[in-house]
C-alpha cells in the first residue's frame, strides 16, 4: 500500500504539485493524466525521491519514505523502479550490462565496479530480455537499438530490480503507435504479476485501455480520481474546460508526441 | 553457466554462450595487452636507466633540498619588518619586483593562450575526422598541429630570442605556438565526439561546410573548448615562469638566477608566489567557466 499525504513541491514561486493525497493498494495499475506543467512528472519523481518534496509525506507499507537517506534511500529506489520517457539507458554500454544496472544495489561495491555479476543474475537479465524478444541483442550497444527496443530494455532493467512498484514517466510519448502498444502491454503484463504500476500518460485513450484507475492532475492539484469509465467526455470538459480532442492535442504537444485521438479524427 | 541452462529457455542459453565467448575473447585481449605494456615498460626503464636503486638512493636528497629551501620563519617575529630575520617580510624582501615579474608572467600566459587557442580553433575543424572536408586537409591540419606541439617551448623560445631579442615577445610566441598544437588536438577530439544530427540538419538546408562548423558543431563543443582553454591558461602560467630561463621574459630569469646561485630561501619565496598565482587563476577560471557555460545554456 502506497500512501501519499499532502504531497507538495514548489520551485521558487511556482507550485508544481499542490497538496496531493492518494492511496494506491498493491497491484493496481494507475494512469496519471494531465496537461503540460500539471505536475505529473514531479509527482512521480518525488515518489522515487529523485526530487524532494517541499511538504507532505510518502508512506509505503508503514515506512515513511520521505525521511529515508543513504543506504535506506537507495534500497527504496530499488523497490520503486523508474521508466523514463527518454529511456535513460547508458548508450555506450551493451544491452545486457544496461539491464544488469538493475542489480547494482544488491552487489558488493568492488565487484559491481568491475562489472562482475553472477551467472544467476545474467540468466535473469537474459530471461527478462527474452521476454521482450530482445535476447539476441544482449551484446549490442544500447544506441544500436530503436526507441521501442530501448524502452523495453529499460523495462527489463526495472524488472531486474525486483521492484514492488514501477513508476513510468511518459514511457510511450517518444514511440510510434505500434511500439507504444508493445510497451504498454509489457507494463500491463508486469502489473498482472503483482507489481503496482503508476504511469504518466498524455493520452486519455491509452489510459482508459490499460489502467484500473485514473488520476487527473491540473496545475498540481488532484482533480479526478476514479475508474476509467467515470472519466467521460463530460467530466473532462468539467475538469479542464476543453473538449477531449483539445485536451489530447495539448497534452501530446507538451511531450512532443503525435496525439492519437486528434490523428484519428484527422 | 548452469543458471542459464536451468531456465531451459533457448534464447537465454544462446545469450549466455555468446556472453561467455565474448568475455573469453576480451580476457585474452586484455592479457595480451597487459603483457605488451609490461614489456614496453621494462624496456623503457632499462633504456632510460630508471633503475629502482637510483630512485631509492636519490629520494632522501629531494627531501634535503626541500629542507634547504624552507624559509627560516620564527613565530615571535613573523609579522616584523623586512629588516628582522625570521619574518615573512624578510623572506619576501623583494616582493614588489617579484610581483611585477609574476604579473608579466601571467600576462604572457594569457596572451599566448588566446593567440594559440585561436589558431587551434581554426585548425581543429579540418583536423576532426568526422567533419574534415578532405583527407588532404585532415592530414595537413593534424601534422601541422603535431609539429607545433612536439617541439618543446624552450626550443621555440631560443629561436625567437635569437630573432626578436630578449624579452616577453619571444616567450609569448613560443608558448602560443605550443598551445595551438596542444589545444588543436583536444579541440579536434571534442569535435569528433559531437553528435552529427545537427550537422546533417544544416547541410540539408543548403549550408556550407563553414556554416556547419559554425552552427552545428561550435555550439555543441563550446563548453568543452572553454574548459580546455582555461586549463591551458593554467599550464601556460607554469610554462611562462620557466621560459625566462632562456631570456624570454617573465619571472623565469629571476628563478634561474636564484637557483644557480643557491639562494635557497628566495627559491621557495618565488615558488610560493607562483603557486598562489596559479591557485588564484584556478579560482577565477572556475568562475569564468561556470559563467560562460551558464550563459551558453541560457541563450539556447
Amino acid at each position: 500500500m502506497l500512501e501519499i499525504e499532502g504531497l507538495t513541491r514548489r520551485f521558487g514561486a511556482k507550485t508544481a504539485v499542490d497538496a496531493v493525497s492518494l492511496s494506491v493498494p498493491a497491484g493496481q495499475m494507475v494512469g496519471v493524466i494531465g496537461r503540460s506543467g500539471a505536475g505529473k512528472s514531479t509527482m512521480l519523481r518525488m515518489l522515487n525521491r529523485l526530487t524532494d518534496p517541499t511538504e507532505g509525506r510518502i508512506v509505503f507499507d508503514g515506512t515513511d519514505v520521505t525521511a529515508l537517506r543513504g543506504r535506506a534511500l537507495r534500497d527504496w529506489r530499488m523497490r520503486c523502479a523508474m521508466v523514463f520517457q527518454q529511456f535513460n539507458l547508458v548508450q555506450r554500454l551493451d544491452v545486457l550490462t544496461n539491464v544488469l544496472v538493475g542489480r547494482l544495489n544488491r552487489r558488493p561495491m568492488l565487484s559491481s565496479l568491475l562489472r562482475m555479476f553472477t551467472a544467476e543474475e545474467r540468466a535473469m537479465a537474459l530471461a527478462a530480455l527474452d521476454r521482450f524478444d530482445l535476447a539476441e541483442t544482449a551484446l549490442q550497444r544500447a544506441d544500436t537499438l530503436s526507441g521501442g527496443q530501448q524502452q523495453r530494455v529499460a523495462i527489463a532493467r526495472a524488472l531486474l530490480q525486483e521492484p514492488s512498484i514501477i513508476l513510468a514517466d511518459e514511457p510511450i510519448a517518444s514511440l510510434d503507435p505500434r511500439n507504444s502498444r508493445i510497451v504498454m502491454e509489457a507494463l500491463r503484463g508486469v502489473n498482472r504479476e503483482g507489481i503496482t504500476v503508476l504511469v504518466n500518460l498524455h493520452d486519455l485513450a491509452t489510459a482508459r485501455d490499460y489502467c484500473d484507475r485514473i488520476v487527473a492532475l491540473n496545475a498540481g492539484r488532484l482533480v479526478f480520481d476514479g475508474p476509467p469509465d467515470d472519466l467521460t467526455a463530460i467530466r473532462i470538459r468539467e475538469i479542464y474546460g476543453v473538449s477531449e480532442e483539445e485536451f489530447a492535442a495539448q497534452a501530446a504537444e507538451a511531450v512532443g508526441a503525435t496525439p492519437r485521438l486528434a490523428a484519428a479524427v484527422a | 553457466m548452469s543458471a542459464a541452462y536451468a531456465t531451459g529457455l533457448p534464447a537465454v542459453i544462446r545469450g549466455e554462450e555468446a556472453y561467455q565467448a565474448a568475455r573469453r575473447q576480451k580476457r585474452i585481449q586484455a592479457l595480451l595487452g597487459c603483457a605488451v605494456l609490461f614489456a614496453c615498460l621494462l624496456a623503457a626503464a632499462w633504456v632510460s636507466e630508471a633503475y629502482p636503486a637510483t630512485l631509492w638512493a636519490g629520494l632522501p636528497r629531494i627531501g634535503e633540498y626541500f629542507v634547504r629551501i624552507t624559509p627560516d620563519l620564527r613565530w615571535a617575529t613573523l609579522f616584523a619588518g623586512s629588516e628582522t630575520e625570521g619574518s615573512i617580510a624578510f623572506w619576501m624582501y623583494r616582493l614588489p619586483e617579484w610581483s611585477l615579474l609574476i604579473l608579466e608572467t601571467a600576462n604572457m600566459a594569457a596572451v599566448a593562450t588566446l593567440m594559440g587557442s585561436a589558431v587551434a580553433l581554426l585548425l581543429a575543424f579540418p583536423a576532426a575526422r568526422n567533419i574534415t572536408p578532405s583527407p588532404l586537409a585532415f592530414h595537413l591540419a593534424r601534422r601541422t598541429l603535431e609539429a607545433m606541439r612536439t617541439i618543446p617551448e624552450i626550443v621555440y623560445a631560443l629561436i625567437f630570442v635569437w630573432a626578436f631579442g630578449i624579452g616577453p615577445l619571444a616567450g609569448i610566441l613560443a608558448i602560443a605556438l605550443h598551445s595551438a598544437g596542444a589545444n588543436g588536438k583536444l579541440f579536434a577530439e571534442a569535435i569528433e565526439n559531437a553528435d552529427l544530427k545537427a550537422w546533417e540538419g544544416v547541410q540539408s538546408a543548403g549550408g556550407s561546410w563553414m556554416h556547419g562548423c559554425r552552427y552545428a558543431v561550435l555550439p555543441q563543443v563550446l563548453p568543452n573548448i572553454i574548459s580546455y582553454l582555461l586549463l591551458r591558461f593554467e599550464v601556460n602560467i607554469r610554462s611562462a615562469s620557466v621560459i625566462g630561463f632562456v631570456g624570454a621574459g617573465g619571472v623565469g630569469e629571476e628563478l634561474y638566477k636564484v637557483i644557480s646561485f643557491n639562494y635557497y630561501e628566495e627559491i621557495s619565496a618565488i615558488v610560493v608566489l607562483v603557486i598562489i598565482t596559479v591557485s588564484m587563476v584556478d579560482l577565477l577560471s572556475e568562475r569564468l567557466r561556470h559563467a560562460a557555460i551558464g550563459r551558453l545554456e541560457g541563450t539556447r
